[in-house]
Order: structure tokens, then sequence, then C-alpha cells
């Protein structure tokens, strides 16, 4: 784990690391289940940084274009789930996911469809396990499949322009599928008033579940 | 006297499983360690009757861990909290008898593999 020192002391941390591994473990159970493979997951990273540094991590990782399933959600706290891949691999998830009954075009055709199927399972499981723990029901938006590099991936120029300076909550968790040449990540995006939210929601799951001799 | 280990990077997953664990255990001692080579370590050190590891830790996952400490340890009681229940991990705990607790951890989901252990303990002590 990163230091975000300022932002969340070190138990916050640990907690939100938990909540968002217990919330990518079922989501991964779940995209097992559609694709047949196992899905291989990194112990979530979490970082506080400026959106720029965000886009950065996951471009000096990725050199060519990528793929995502982007998902906004608001409600006690909001932010963004990406579900991101190498543009190289998206074809493969499509195949996996349709059960290698399609042929080349009818994959091609299928792409986009498949695609926010499969960020919905995993996004929307994530997020679902993490509000139910949290006692806060999210709303999500539907699905969108969206093209580029990290910076187009990140940028939330739609929903303010001036949070494009502040810092956010970087979370982003490793995946890649057994016996498939495919892997990509996870990352969630949050800003600065969401963190706070986030922080005070984290404080009463702390509380409920650790109590008085939490220390 | 019974000693569990708890292994998992999270502090706040040791804290939840160690009070589920007193309530349900309350003469058990509970020892803690926060990745693979630590519980090695511990383990090592002798007295330890069972362990319950956490899947998606640093370095070596708990599936590794517990496949180690089964083949030295044939009897001892051993579980794996995770919410990841893919075929994969359930066909290798199974193989390795590990038992599975559902994270997020409860009285509930420790419940079960708590009393088969403690059954298990006390007729090897007989």
């Amino acid at each position: 784990m990163t230091p975000t020192t300022g932002y969340l002391n070190d138990l916050e941390q640990d907690a939100l690391t938990e909540l968002v591994n217990i919330g990518v473990s079922r989501a991964a159970a779940s995209l097992r289940k559609m694709i047949g493979h196992q899905v291989l997951l990194s112990v979530p990273a979490l970082e506080i940084v400026s959106r720029q540094v965000a886009a950065t991590l996951i471009r000096e990782r990725e050199g060519g274009d990528l793929v995502a399933v982007r998902q906004d959600f608001e409600g006690a706290f909001s932010g963004r789930a990406l579900l991101i891949f190498p543009e190289a691999n998206s074809l493969a998830l499509v195949r996996a996911v349709t059960g290698d009954e399609l042929d080349e075009a009818g994959v091609l055709e299928m792409e986009d469809e498949a695609l926010s199927e499969t960020g919905n399972v995993v996004l929307y499981g994530c997020l679902a396990t993490m509000a139910n723990m949290l006692q806060r029901p999210l709303e999500m938006s539907l699905p969108a499949v969206v093209r580029g590099d990290g910076q187009v991936l990140f940028e939330l120029s739609d929903i303010d322009p001036s949070s494009t300076t502040g810092v956010v909550l970087f979370l982003y968790i490793n995946f890649s599928v057994s016996g498939r040449d495919i892997r990509g990540y996870i990352a969630m995006l949050m800003d600065l008033p969401s963190i706070e939210a986030l922080k005070v929601l984290i404080a009463e799951f702390l509380e409920r579940i650790v109590g008085a001799d939490g220390s | 006297m019974t000693t569990l280990l708890i292994v998992d990077d999270s502090k706040l997953a040791r804290i939840v499983l160690g009070k589920a664990v007193a309530a349900l255990q309350p003469e058990w001692t509970r020892v803690e360690a926060g990745n693979a080579d630590e519980a090695l370590a511990q383990i090592a050190d002798g007295g330890v009757d069972l362990a319950i590891l956490d899947f998606n830790m640093p370095g070596r996952n708990g599936l590794d861990l517990a496949e180690a400490l089964r083949a030295a340890h044939p009897a001892m009681p051993i579980a794996l909290a995770t919410a990841n229940v893919q075929d994969e991990i359930i066909a290798r705990a199974r193989d390795a008898d590990v038992s599975f607790i559902a994270k997020p951890v409860t009285e509930d989901s420790v419940r079960g593999f708590l009393s088969g252990a403690a059954l298990k303990l006390r007729s090897s002590r007989a």
C-alpha cells in the first residue's frame, strides 16, 4: 500500500483496500462463471494522486490503445469505475464470454455489447459489495465502452471541468485470465469530496464491526 | 490450550476474524501473521493448532500457503477466508483438505469451521 498521508489513516486505507478486495474477489468469481477460465487478481493498490498521474500510471504500463467499460456511480460517494484492457485483448475477451461460438464477423458485431455486459458484471458486482458493506446505496450509470489512451479514460470533463486539476483516490487491480491472452485492470476514481464522504462511511463501518476494542 | 493462527495482510480483516473467533471460542489463543512468510515462521516456532488464511495477499497467496502447511501438517485444521469462490480455487482447496470461510467474515461464516476443528482437535488429543 502506498502511503496517502493526510487523507486516510492506516486503518482507513486498510479497510478500504479490504472492502475493494472483497468486492473484486466476488466480481472475479462472477467473471469466472461467464468465461469458464480462472481469473487471477492482484492485491488492490490504492493511491491518492492527481488525475494526470492516475492516467500516467496506466499509460506507463500500457503503451498501446486501450478499451474500457466505464460506469459512473453516485450516492453517498461518487466516482467512476473502469474495466480496462489493451485494445489487442478485447476480441479475445469477447470470444471467451461468448463461449467461442461466434465466427470472426459475429465476434466483431458483438464486441461492444459483450464488453458492456462483462464490464457491468464485474464493476457492478464490485461496487454493490462495497455499497452493501458500507450500508449505503449507490446508483450506477449504464456501462459505456470507450477507447483511447489512459488520458481519455480518466478525464471527467463531462462531469466537472474544474475537477481535472484536483486529486483523486485511484484504486486499481491487475487481472488476467488463466489459459487466455486476456489481462487488464479494474480501476476506480473518486474525487476529493467523495474521499471525505468515504472517510465518514469507513469510520462508521469500523465502528460497527470493530467497535470500541479495535485498537 | 488451543492456538489459532490468523493470516491476513489486512489488519481490519484480522480484527474482524479475531472478534468472531473470540465470540465463538473465547478460550482459544489467537496469534496473527500479515503474510505467508510470517505465518510459516510462526508455525515453525510451534504451538499452532489450526489456521485461517486470507487468499489474496502480497507475496505467496493463501492457497499456496495452505498447500505448504498441509504437506508439513497433515492433520492441522486449515481454512481459506475469501470472497473469491472460483471453481479452480475451490478444487485446489478441497484437494488440500482446506475449508472455506466466506468473506466478509461473520460469526455465522466461521462457525462451521471452528466447530469441526474443535471436534477434530479434541479427538486427536483423546
